[in-house]
């Protein structure tokens, strides 16, 4: 006996789900790029797109729901919507994250730059890294992996320590850079936050392979 | 500290977390469960054909315990010897052991009537006897050669099926005058009358609505206090709600059923440990 459609709409919400991240990372490698070239335009661009993941958001909630009610999952099924519905809150406040990344983008396009930019491409990178590797043990079932990439989240730690560290030498030199450090260490901390969430989600592969709520990662922050 | 006081200033229960019971190997519950019944490599055949094959687990008292599986996998059969009702069906054999209260119901020379009196039995269909609602309930503890008063086990027996209220006033109005959820419940109270040990449910509200099966469910949470309860079911839905356990059975290349996973409930039900078991509960099996 199959359950083609049943079978059919589960894959159907974790490719949205992936989706979904793929965006949210898109978001992430385009807020640094719109803060690096004080590009105005893309900074409202992904202040729009934001809506979309939202959207999306919602609109996966709605259909794990509906799974539940209709289709009485158990077993795996039911791990795979319980993490897909899990998983898609915490992308939907990535994607914040990252839109907050381009307001901040919006406000420094005016400012005289502070520094050049090198931790917060680097914490980016290793960030949208790790949310995409989270996906790809998600697709995979890996659990190993999804271990792995938790213990990636202290090397964002480390840079954001760093920023800070900087940030604040700025501050003391000159307080009239006080504001733009403070916006640009708003940025780090929302790098940060997507880092750790994206252990959130290692958390659900974990869950979704082997059944077993665990906490990975407990973040510095 | 802040959720303990936060409980007490909005009067939220506290719920004790019980810790995980240790997970069961195939065919044994917890070792320190109270067991009212046990099932010793227990093999059936119906003439040459072996229905159930080297079956063995425990029925922990005032649990219940369910027993799911495709159709013809041997569940009913199993369920059936726990009071020795296949011996009614010509050619059944059976071999191995089914200790109750720690002695074997199949040895020689075994009071069955008593087997039946102490493991009561409730079918699929609703069985009232073509007579009184008062008679129905009555009747097992009057030949049973009970003596005292038939009046106040009629009534504690209703109360005990939660259906006195719906029905006092009517005691001496035929039974099949009742809905089809009134009249299992009224087969439930007839097994109780007898003040059985394990009660076994053999797809007991197959034949109900989803109102009337929800009722019988809360009720056999009840029953559960005072009662042992072993039920089959097809309703997966219905094992996940109600039970404690759950004994999943397949049928082997050569049609014997088997049992290939036995658990806590929610284990079995959020995660089980045999892919076969994963295949029939999420349908893509059976």
């Amino acid at each position: 006996m199959t359950r083609t459609a049943f079978d059919h709409q589960l894959e159907e919400i974790q490719e949205e789900m992936l989706l979904m991240a793929a965006m949210v990372a898109t978001a992430v490698e385009r807020g640094i790029e719109a803060l690096k070239n004080r590009d105005v335009a893309l900074a409202r661009q992904i202040i729009a797109d934001d809506l979309e993941i939202n959207r999306k958001r919602y609109h996966a909630e709605e259909r794990c729901l509906e799974l539940i009610a209709t289709q009485q999952p158990l077993a795996s099924d039911l791990r795979t919507i319980v993490s897909v519905l899990h998983i898609t809150v915490d992308l939907e406040r990535m994607g914040d994250h990252a839109e907050g990344i381009a307001k901040i983008a919006l406000m420094l396009a005016d400012e005289p730059p502070l520094k050049p930019y090198i931790d917060i491409p680097r914490m980016a990178e290793t960030a949208t890294r790790m949310l995409m590797s989270s996906l790809e043990a998600f697709k995979h079932r890996d659990a190993n992996l999804a271990r792995e990439i938790c213990g990636w989240d202290d090397e964002v730690d480390a840079l954001y320590d760093q920023l800070y560290r900087e940030l604040l030498t700025y501050m003391i030199d000159d307080p009239k850079s006080i504001q733009r450090a403070t916006w640009l260490l708003w940025v780090a901390h929302n790098l940060e936050r997507i880092a750790d969430r994206v252990t959130n989600i290692c958390e659900r592969v974990v869950y979704l392979v082997e059944g077993r709520i665990e906490e990975l990662n407990v973040s510095k922050y | 500290m802040i959720e303990k006081h936060l409980r007490e200033s909005l009067r939220i229960r506290t719920v004790e977390h019980v810790a995980d019971p240790p997970a069961p190997t195939v065919g044994l519950t917890s070792p320190a469960a109270d067991v009212v019944a046990e099932v010793r490599n227990l093999g059936v055949w119906y003439g040459h054909f072996q229905a159930l094959r080297a079956v063995s687990l425990q029925v922990s008292r005032n649990q219940i315990s369910a027993i799911i599986g495709p159709s013809g996998c041997g569940k009913s059969t199993l369920l059936r010897c726990f009071n020795r009702m296949n011996d009614l069906i010509p050619s059944f054999r059976a071999e191995g052991e089914i200790l109750f209260d720690g002695e074997n119901i199949y040895r020689r020379g075994i009071d069955v009537v008593d087997v039946r009196r102490r493991v009561g039995m409730v079918f699929q269909k609703p069985n009232p006897f073509p007579k009184s609602i008062y008679e129905n309930v009555g009747f097992g503890a009057r030949i049973n050669g009970y003596e005292g008063k038939l009046d106040e086990i009629v009534e504690r027996a209703l109360q005990q099926a939660a259906l006195w209220d719906e029905v006092k006033d009517k005691l001496r109005h035929n039974a099949l005058a009742l809905s089809g959820g009134q009249q299992q419940r009224l087969c439930i109270a007839r097994a109780l009358a007898v003040e059985p040990e394990v009660i076994l449910m053999d797809e007991p509200c197959s034949a109900l609505d989803p109102v009337a099966t929800l009722k019988i469910e809360d009720l056999m949470r009840e029953l559960a206090r005072n009662y042992t309860i072993v039920i089959v079911t097809h309703n997966m839905q219905q094992a996940a709600r109600v039970s404690d356990t759950t004994a999943v059975m397949m049928m082997a290349e050569d049609r014997a059923g088997q049992m290939i996973e036995l658990g806590g409930t929610n284990e079995v039900f959020t995660n089980p440990r045999q892919k076969q078991t994963e295949d029939y509960i999420t349908g893509r099996f059976g």
